[in-house]
């Protein structure tokens, strides 16, 4: 177990290198002046343009480039980003919080949901609730989200006026923030653990319609997958041996059956939170929700090379922590998987 | 749905042999596959005949060499067989009815209102040229470079094998809408560097294409692995088969089936996927016939008055999406030996 562990973090500074290399190397397509960019962080700096360029070398051959990029990043400088008109680590710093916080209140429900669901069309095999449920599960994934998030604010915010429609906080508590603590960088509960109970139910409502669409849009699969492994579960000989030995059947399809449909969830649910850690790109942008998403839609709209850099290393570092940690719950959960 | 009788002659045309196989006749019983596979067809017709659906005007025009709209319905004319296969690309240019932002109602006009001053109902049919097309090219080339490249990562082993997976699995560290928007910035650079209009097509083409061989070639991998041992496999190497007939002849057609299905859904997450790059600002210009462009557009008339701007793109995208997977669905079903 743990050589596996070891040998999947140090699979992360090879995949980390291999990829910024191939960005690196992309970046050569453009002209220096446009490479300068993210080293330009003022007007002064951007009237020495050429200085700059030759400051930082951008004219060298790549090696020479990419090594002095590396030297850099490993010394925490991962450049300016002119999205968010701050540094590139700064910037994740503030904004990755807000995603995370989007990401718990999203994966949440999405897997109590989907298990509930699939589990329940599962049981009731071509009954009219399973009918229903595969319906809306067709329909849940054909709807792209981009659709599904103007829907809902066209209906929530602009016909209904239940709920705000984008950003984090409504103007008047922005001013507020100043008095807020920081103890989590999870607003919600900050704002609670300061006994702002306004300010937490403000964010809080701001989170719900991207929450919504993000629910809407990713259940599906697991959904459907949650159905297809019961049905399998259900249909096993050691269900039929632990109905024939007359176990009451609500302890025969939770603890029997459900128990051992939930293995391939735990890698989906890897995967759910890899997209949403990632920052749901185009739901963020939609609710105009300050997370890393909706920053690094900004930064390529405006040819931002150091946040898009910056972002794909940051997303690159989740994917592998998140799936290494999933492997390992796997085997926990599993006892027959093992890793060598 | 029993039209086709029982073969008279032991001969039977490839059609026949097409039409009763298992796998046809599975998917010609379920009833939602057909009809997704009817409203998929009538899409493709559409987009064929975006020309005749809505008439060309303006610049499309000129570009046609004919002074009449209505010249474009006469097929012993050049313009029309010009419009309906190969339009110059001025035809893919919305058409604009004035320079006004607000939309204006449905008319005989603009049956679906105007948002911009742009008719929707041209964007909304050429949007269909526009998406089966990049649909069609992308699609087309990431099968082809995922089938080569998958087959001889497959087939040769070793070290190939492991520089190709390895490769892989870097590009797999980025969730593929992150890879895109990072591969579409970079070449937005490069491109809008020059002068003159930018034209996204390829920049488009070659991210996606990035971004989606790998899928394929991993998938093929698998397979190859798996027909390679076959017996029939060694009988054409001992008859002197040279290695690329092998793979060609032997390998791959064997290994294809389970990839079509795949091909088939991507063909409606493909455009799909172009639309959300759209709709973020990264994909289409404003102002070219496209769907992402469009429900772009009706963000910022959400209003129910102005319902027509969202929900005419909407219900396009959203029927074919579901036809599509509800075909795809019906398709990997029948194909699927487990589920015969």
């Amino acid at each position: 177990m743990l050589n596996f562990i070891v040998k999947r973090l140090i699979q992360i500074p090879v995949v980390m290198l291999v990829l910024s290399l191939m960005i690196v190397g992309l970046t050569q397509l453009l002209t220096p002046e446009q490479r300068a960019a993210p080293y330009i962080r003022s007007e002064q700096q951007a009237a020495r343009l050429e200085q700059i360029i030759e400051q930082r070398g951008l004219r060298d051959p790549f090696p020479v480039q990419y090594g002095r990029w590396l030297n850099s990043t490993l010394h925490g400088d991962l450049g300016y980003s002119k999205a968010s008109n701050q540094d590139v680590i700064a910037t994740i710093k503030e904004r990755l919080p807000r995603t995370i916080e989007l990401t718990i209140l999203t994966a949440i429900p999405i897997l109590l949901i989907s298990v509930w669901l699939g589990t329940l069309s599962a049981l009731h095999k071509d009954k009219f609730i399973d009918q229903f449920l595969r319906v809306l599960v067709v329909l849940g994934y054909s709807l792209p989200s981009f659709v599904v998030g103007i829907l809902l604010l066209a209906v929530f915010y602009a016909y209904l006026g239940w709920l705000p429609g984008s950003g984090q906080l409504n103007v008047v508590n922005t001013f507020a923030l100043g008095d807020v603590r920081t103890y989590t960088g999870l607003l919600t509960v900050d704002a609670a653990l300061n006994g702002r109970w306004d300010i937490a139910w403000d964010a809080l409502q701001h989170m719900i319609l991207p929450a919504l669409t993000l629910v809407i849009v990713l259940s599906a699969n697991i959904i459907k997958v949650m159905r297809n492994n019961m049905l399998e579960a259900l249909t096993s000989d050691y269900v039929r041996t632990a109905r024939a030995k007359g176990l009451a059947p609500g302890v025969v399809n939770r603890k029997h059956a459900r128990r051992n449909a939930l293995l391939s969830i735990v890698t989906l649910g890897g995967f759910l939170i890899i997209g949403l850690l990632g920052g749901s790109l185009i739901t963020e942008t939609i609710f105009a929700f300050p997370g890393v998403g909706q920053w690094v839609v900004d930064a390529a709209r405006g040819v931002d090379l150091a946040a898009v850099l910056g972002f794909a290393m940051l997303t690159a570092v989740i994917v592998v922590v998140v799936s290494t940690v999933v492997d390992i719950l796997y085997g926990v959960i599993d006892p027959r998987v093992r890793f060598d | 749905m029993t039209v086709a009788a029982a073969p008279k002659s032991k001969e039977r045309t490839r059609f026949q042999e097409f039409w009763t196989s298992p796998a046809t006749r599975k998917l010609r019983r379920n009833p939602l596959a057909i009809t997704g596979l009817v409203i998929t067809l009538l899409f493709g017709l559409v987009a064929l005949f975006a020309p005749l659906i809505a008439k060309p005007s303006g610049n499309c025009l000129r570009d046609l060499n004919i002074t009449q709209a209505s010249e474009v319905y006469n097929p012993a004319g050049a313009a029309f067989w010009t419009a309906v296969f190969a339009p110059p690309e001025s035809c893919y240019l919305n058409e604009r009815l004035s320079f006004q932002q607000q939309p204006t109602k449905p008319s005989a006009e603009a049956p679906f209102g105007t948002v911009n001053g742009y008719n929707i109902f041209y964007g909304l049919i050429w949007g269909t040229r526009t998406a089966l097309k990049m649909a069609f090219i992308i699609v087309g080339v990431t099968l082809v470079l995922g089938v080569i490249i998958g087959a001889i990562s497959g087939y040769y082993g070793g070290w190939i094998d492991n520089l190709i997976q390895r490769f892989i699995d870097v590009l797999f560290s980025l969730p593929p809408l992150i890879l895109t928007v990072v591969i579409l910035t970079i070449l937005r650079a490069r491109f809008q560097s020059g002068a003159g209009d930018y034209d996204p097509t390829l920049p488009i083409i070659v991210a996606s294409c990035v971004t989606g061989w790998a899928g394929y070639a991993r998938l093929i991998r698998g397979e190859v692995l798996r027909t390679r041992q076959l017996e029939y496999v060694d009988a054409a190497r001992g008859l002197g088969a040279r290695d690329f007939r092998l793979i060609m002849k032997h390998v791959v057609p064997n290994s294809i089936a389970a990839v079509f299905t795949i091909a088939v859904l991507d063909l409606a997450t493909v455009p799909l996927g172009i639309a959300g790059l759209s709709f973020l600002g990264l994909g289409f210009e404003p102002g070219f016939s496209e769907w992402g462009q469009l429900v772009d557009a009706a963000r910022a008339w959400l209003k129910p008055e102005y319902w027509y701007v969202l929900v005419y793109p909407s219900v396009f995208i959203v029927l074919f999406s579901l036809a599509f997977n509800l075909f795809g669905d019906g398709l990997r079903d029948a194909l699927d030996p487990k589920s015969r």
